[in-house]
């Protein structure tokens, strides 16, 4: 590989990093040391980590605001849990162990190629708004796509949002147990860490440039020989793709599925963490993600006052701070290392290294 | 239901054109004369006056409620903020005030016992309509008729007419821009309050998010129409009311149990998807070319 020694040495001290990380997870996870509400948050938080700065993509870096995240992450949830149900009643892969990890894999990959095309779909009509229009068109893509679900048969209609149906879906379907939950903590992280790794490689690309620049000057960027309309819905899919993986994490992650609850306000709880972090941050947005999901479930007691705060918090924010708390600053684990290392010595080459 | 979102989609309208801001919060405003009206009807009821008196009550509370939201979270953010935060801060009024009332509240539905209207019901031949539809429907009228004089004829309507056009050239004209966006605020907002007199005349229950479901409709009637220009709200507002109760109505028995009810939400979100995709600026509106 060709690529530059600084950058190597960056791959280098995250990969360790988070193989370090990982490793503390699974070594939790396997001897079941954590409590079962832990393991949820864990699980919660890596879902909101993928939906976050998925849609930071779309709302940070491509500069539209979209509203209806939530919808792919129900495509997600639903198609992979139906898979999975269609895959152990043809007895394919319908083994515990391996088998179900090859399963869960499996799942993963379709339902994010699943709602990737359901973000083409999607996308190439909507897209050809911006602003305002563009997040109520795609709010109401959402609501489309919650209704219509809702009302399959096979999918929202019986079976998988009724209670009744549940039990049948844990044992069968998705739905992992406390055990397993516990068991595939590091599978689930290293999901997380490869989802936010390719985002966030997506957008120091040239692709990523692009988009960047269409969010600074649509015109300037279209004169410059950007095909606006490729590069939007291309970003638009691609987000989509990774709310399809949370999606069917989050069918993984629950023993039923109900669309009542990944409507509009799914999206707008998403769309919040993305706004805290700083729309554009990357690190803004795991920030958020964590630090929400974790509030939400240590203030479950005070839930109905959970979303006044949240609001008061947003207004004061788009008043005080519009950027959110990070801006657009990303952590950088390389930059860290050196600054420790030596500041003096390393000083000049900081700004150029890049985790 | 149509005269209700042609009345919700009236303040859309009005509050888009003067500061291309989409309120998501005037759904809310409804719920907040909803609530308004649920403690003055008894009050009303007991000075012996007939029970929609009390929506001059639902009316004050209302227009305080949007004036208040205009100076406290949309003036500071639209002094120093891009229009992405202005409708982030219009999202998060939007939660704020669903939240307040849940809190207040609870997030029960009240029923409001007294009828407001004591109307018997009209018989045209074969047809018989009841009389708190065509109630709704003449205040509907009367309301628009009385919009369209006071914006066509008064000082402050000329600058409102004058602001949604040119807000830097209405400035100059020494118009005081911010006076009339909070008139403007007030009157959608007061729009708001009648039509929560006339959705409660028809259900008559109040629950904290019924406004925004309500409010995202009328947006969409404000787009059918072209969002900035009135009589196209009502237009669109009536053509929403009617496409949604006609899909409630056939769409079951037309396509076998395969599409039920439950889908004429979605059928109104397919209309506002396919207007923005054919004639974004709606049935009325002129297409404007994009400055660079």
């Amino acid at each position: 590989m060709n690529m530059p020694k600084k950058n190597k040495q960056a791959a280098l001290i995250n990969i360790a990093a988070l193989s370090i990380l990982l490793g503390i997870v699974a070594y939790l996870g396997f001897t079941r040391a954590l409590s079962s509400y832990i393991v949820g948050i864990f699980w919660l938080s890596c879902i909101g980590i993928i939906m976050a700065t998925s849609l930071n993509l779309t709302n940070g870096f491509l500069g539209q605001m979209a509203l209806g995240h939530a919808g792919f992450m129900l495509i997600g949830s639903y198609s992979s849990a139906l898979l999975s149900l269609a895959m152990v009643r043809a007895g394919v892969l319908a083994g515990g162990g391996a088998q179900q990890l090859a399963r869960f894999i499996i799942c993963l990959i379709f339902s994010g190629l699943l709602a990737g095309l359901f973000g083409i779909l999607v996308g190439i009509p909507a897209l050809r708004l911006r602003g305002d229009y563009l997040a109520i068109i795609t709010l109401g893509f959402g609501e489309i796509i919650r209704v219509v679900i809702q009302g399959i048969p096979w999918a929202g209609g019986d079976g998988l949002s009724q209670g009744s149906a549940s039990p049948v879906l844990f044992k069968t379907g998705l739905g992992f147990n406390n055990a397993t939950k516990s068991h595939y903590m590091f599978f689930v992280g290293l999901v997380t860490v490869l989802c936010v790794s390719v985002i966030y490689t997506f957008i120091r690309s040239r692709f990523g440039r692009a988009i960047i620049s269409i969010r600074d000057d649509e015109i300037a960027s279209s004169a410059s020989g950007i095909d606006i309309t490729f590069y939007k819905v291309t970003t638009f899919a691609f987000s989509a793709v990774f709310a399809g993986i949370a999606g069917s994490i989050f069918a993984a992650c629950y023993s039923s599925l109900n669309t009542g609850n990944m409507g509009f306000m799914a999206s707008v709880n998403y769309f919040v963490m993305v706004v805290f972090g700083g729309m554009g941050s990357i690190t803004g947005s795991i920030v958020a993600a964590i630090g929400l999901t974790s509030l939400n479930e240590a203030l479950r007691s005070f839930d109905e006052y959970r979303m006044l705060v949240y609001s008061i918090v947003l207004i004061f924010m788009m008043i005080f701070r519009p950027a959110g708390l990070l801006g657009t600053y990303e952590f950088s684990l390389a930059k860290t290392v050196s600054y420790l290392r030596g500041p003096g010595a390393k000083s000049k080459k900081k700004k150029e290294v890049q985790a | 239901m149509g005269s209700v979102y042609a009345l919700v989609a009236l303040g859309y309208t009005m509050v888009y054109g003067i500061i291309r801001l989409i309120n998501f919060a005037h759904g809310d405003f409804i719920m907040v004369g909803g609530y308004t009206l649920i403690f003055t009807i008894p009050v009303m009821l007991g000075f012996g006056l007939p029970a929609w008196t009390a929506v001059a009550a639902a009316i004050i509370v209302a227009s305080s409620v949007g004036v208040a939201t205009e100076a406290v979270a949309y003036r500071p953010v639209r002094k120093h903020g891009t229009r992405m935060s202005a409708l982030i801060t219009a999202i998060a009024v939007s939660l704020f005030l669903e939240n307040l009332a849940q809190v207040l509240y609870t997030s029960n539905p009240r029923v409001i016992k007294a009828s407001i209207f004591k109307l018997p019901t009209f018989t045209f031949g074969t047809l018989k309509i009841d009389g708190t539809t065509l109630a709704t429907i003449a205040i509907a009228v009367v309301t628009m008729v009385l919009l369209q004089l006071f914006i066509h004829n008064t000082k402050m309507g000329r600058a409102m007419r004058a602001v949604s056009e040119d807000k830097e050239a209405s400035i100059l004209m020494g118009i005081n821009v911010n006076r009339t966006i909070t008139a403007t605020f007030a009157i959608g907002s007061a729009l708001a309050a009648v039509a929560a007199l006339m959705y409660c005349a028809q259900y008559p229950s109040v629950m904290p998010t019924m406004g925004s479901m309500l409010g995202l409709k009328a947006f969409v009637a404000a787009v059918l129409g072209g969002i900035g220009i009135m009589p196209g709200a009502m237009i669109g507002g009536l053509t929403i009311g009617l496409v949604e109760s006609l899909a409630k109505a056939y769409s079951a028995s037309l396509t076998r149990g395969i599409i039920t009810s439950a889908f004429s939400d979605a059928v109104v979100f397919a209309i506002l998807i396919v207007v923005l995709l054919v004639k974004p600026s709606g049935l009325l509106g002129k297409h404007t070319g994009e400055k660079v």
